[in-house]
């Protein structure tokens, strides 16, 4: 450890002390770990209500709740996953604890407004769980919101709606500030090639950020004001049409599922290449390719609309762009394996988890283009096979890459290791569970089984049976993972500045970082994957 | 920490958040165009309907207000602060001009039993129960966006009047002007979608 106090000895600005120094913190770092505190709050109660509903589904008939209780918790599964847990995870914590270090700078380039954005996540947060305590508690109608259900319905929509509304304000000002602090509070002498590839990443979900989530938020304005003033604009009876809330819902909502796996795929470009002590392979590739989905995915939401009735010629067209994505995808996936041929592999759970993720998110892809065609799309639609394919890239894409994220940099955001075989244990048992759990739902949805459906035939009562056992595996694992990184500020065995052999500038400074991250000019490598310099790391007491 | 203000990156800022906002509105106009494709007999029966003096008079009001902030930025930086808060003035006096005109036009409307849910609307063509759907709508959001416009002059106004602002740190109300403009520009797509459909 350095002389220099670290960024949890000071404060910014200066002069607050305890809880002040949190709540009224501009420091980037201080804010990335608040959001990390909520966030892993509304992970572990998504998936404790994950298990539950696993668990209803696990026999026939009710198990343990209702219909009613089944439809409200499957809603707010869906709600917290993707506007609490997915859409904030990676970019709200690391990205904020990180960006500003690989850029090489002391802080976002709008400080305050970072500090506001977590305001505005942690009140979107609350109106999420005061909507289900008041009125006729939480809405029924899945994290879709799909009208007229969502309108005539007696539950808290509106509540909800507004909470998904803040949290997504929340979601485009931390978008917004990266952008700017990319293009303007970038070290002078970093050139865009020169950029490590996680700020890469997201930077392009920044865009996606800017770009899509407003359309969400007039939408889910028009749901509030359809529910009190009837204007009858998604109402066939009155002149309106259903469909169009698909479009305006799912033109944010696809790409957000981008916002999702953009960081996710940025993570995994850090660890790959310093774990294989190998540069990585296909630099432009990689961020070219993160640019093509963030404009390639704005252009495919109606795939998720095949059967709601559209023109054949739409449904063509969007078929095809759908089949594009997958080209940038694969082009990652090939550049990670390519980076590891040859490389010099030193195992560490943070690439276990990133090699999972590979595999993991793989199949979710593959499964995707099962929907993307139409033909196929068309049986499987809204069965379970939807639903293991997006929680394979949700789950086992952003979940997985969200896990690695949290073992790559726990050495530089606390200054402490953590014991690796349990970390290995949870990583495995993760990972089966979630095979367990997914693999079946691929074969209950090829079979038939329809998505959301509190009851079902016969038939599907051994798939059920597994993938809620699978789910007890997994959350095993999960919780097996995270018990073991709390365990490690027990022991507190300190980090070094540079514990994995990383080469990016958040590895250039001690852990954790000093409250403006540079003591020093830092230097700006000609390229930010050069491990000429890089040798064994590890000590092995660290294992 | 930084050693001086970065006034381009504040820009870049205020530029990315005012094309949040015409995103917001685009999704209202992807309902406007997918609707008027529906329904154009009714949406031209309905734009007859609007008083279009009103409308123009309001368009020139929200044109002056622009061009008077504008020249209120240029004011500031050749240091005549007396102009520049005679300007701001002005300005915010034309967005209230604006409400008080849409106040006026909603009430009649609203007096002529056309609003969301009334009984016209709702037993009459479901083209036009669209049309002023829509028009409540958007003019609403967008009046909000005056309302919030006029917010931003006035703390800019107050800015300048306490000295905050002067001749080297206008990024105040450099962004509320930009932002006024946005205002303005809605309104410029927002005139004629409704009032002069065909």
């Amino acid at each position: 450890m350095t002389a220099t106090p670290s960024f949890y000895h000071q404060s910014a600005p200066p002069g607050l002390s305890g809880i002040k120094a949190w709540l009224l913190t501009h420091d980037h770092k201080r804010l990335g770990l608040m959001y990390l505190g909520a966030v892993f709050f509304w992970f572990v109660l998504a998936m404790i209500l994950g298990l539950a509903l696993r668990t209803e589904l696990m026999s026939q008939g009710r198990t343990i709740m209702g219909p009613g209780m089944y439809n409200s918790m499957f809603t707010l599964h869906g709600v917290i996953m993707v506007f609490l847990f997915a859409i904030p995870a990676i970019p709200a914590i690391f990205g904020n604890f990180f960006l500003p270090i690989q850029l090489g700078t002391d802080d976002v380039f709008f400080p305050r407004l970072n500090l506001f954005s977590w305001y505005l996540f942690m009140f979107g947060g609350l109106f999420a769980i005061v909507a289900l305590f008041v009125g006729d508690g939480f809405p029924d109608t899945g994290w879709t919101f799909y009208v007229p259900f969502s309108i005539q319905n007696s539950k808290n929509v509106g509540l909800t709606v507004t909470a998904a509304f803040i949290l997504g304000m929340s979601s485009m000002l931390t978008g917004l500030n990266f952008v700017t602090t990319f293009h303007r509070m970038r070290d002078k002498r970093m050139g865009l090639m020169q950029i490590p590839l996680f700020t890469w990443s997201l930077y392009a979900t920044a865009w996606v950020q800017i770009l899509a989530t407003p359309v969400i938020g007039i939408t889910l304005v028009l749901v509030v004001l359809e529910r009190f003033l009837s204007i009858g604009l998604f109402d066939p009876a009155k002149g309106g049409d259903p469909i169009l809330y698909q479009h305006l819902f799912w033109m944010y909502s696809h790409p957000a599922v981008y916002i999702m796996i953009l960081p996710g795929m940025g993570v995994i470009s850090e660890i790959i290449p310093v774990f294989s002590r190998k540069s990585i392979f296909g630099y432009k590739a990689i961020v070219w390719s993160s640019m093509g989905i963030a404009i390639a995915g704005s252009l495919v939401w109606a795939h998720h609309m095949y059967t709601s009735g559209m023109s054949d010629v739409s449904v063509f067209v969007f078929s095809l762009l759908t089949f594009l994505v997958a080209i940038p995808s694969a082009v990652k996936v090939f550049s990670w394996v390519a980076t590891m041929y040859k490389g010099s592999i030193e195992m560490t759970p943070p690439l276990l988890l990133a090699l999972m993720f590979i595999y993991l998110f793989s199949v979710g892809g593959l499964t995707g283009l099962v929907l993307g065609a139409v033909g196929t799309d068309i049986h499987v639609h809204d069965t379970h096979f939807v639903v293991a394919h997006f929680h394979f890239v949700m789950f086992g894409g952003t979940g997985f890459a969200f896990f690695a994220a949290l073992h790559y940099w726990w050495p530089k955001m606390f200054g402490i290791m953590y014991p690796f075989r349990a970390a290995y244990v949870g990583a495995v048992l993760t990972t089966v569970g979630f095979l367990f759990h997914y693999v079946p739902m691929l074969i209950v949805g090829l079979q038939g089984m329809p998505r959301r459906y509190y009851d079902y035939l016969p038939q599907y009562e051994i798939g059920n049976f597994l993938a809620g056992l699978g789910a007890y595996v997994m959350c095993a694992g999960i919780v097996i993972m995270f018990v073991n990184l709390f365990m490690s500020f027990r022991k507190g065995v300190p980090a070094p500045a540079d514990p994995w052999g990383g080469t990016t500038l958040e590895w250039k400074v001690s852990s954790p970082p000093p409250v403006h991250n540079f003591i020093d000019k830092p230097q700006i490598m000609d390229f930010p994957y050069d491990f000429k310099g890089v040798g064994e790391q590890l000590q092995p007491k660290d294992r | 920490m930084r050693a001086e203000i970065d006034r381009v990156g504040i820009k870049i800022g205020m530029w990315l958040f005012l094309y949040s906002e015409i995103i917001l509105f685009g999704g209202l106009f992807v309902l406007y165009a997918a609707y008027f494709h529906k329904h154009p007999e009714s949406f031209a029966v309905g734009g007859k309907e609007l008083d279009r003096v009103i409308g123009a008079l309001n368009t020139v009001v929200l044109l002056i207000s622009s061009f008077t902030v504008a020249a209120s930025i240029t004011a500031i930086q050749k240091g005549s602060r007396k102009l520049t808060i005679g300007l701001l003035g002005f300005s915010i006096f034309c967005g209230f001009i604006f409400l008080v005109n849409k106040y006026f036009e909603w009430g009649a409307k609203i007096h002529h039993d056309i609003y969301p849910n009334s009984e016209t609307l709702v037993n009459g063509e479901p083209g036009l129960n669209i049309f002023f759907g829509l028009y409540y709508v958007i003019t609403g959001l967008h009046g909000l966006h005056v309302i919030i416009g006029m917010v931003l002059l006035s703390i800019s106004l107050v800015w300048v009047l306490v000295g905050k602002i002067d001749g080297s740190k206008i990024s105040m109300l450099d962004n509320s002007g930009l932002y006024w403009h946005l205002v303005d520009l809605i309104w410029i797509f927002v005139f004629p979608l409704f009032y002069l459909v065909l």
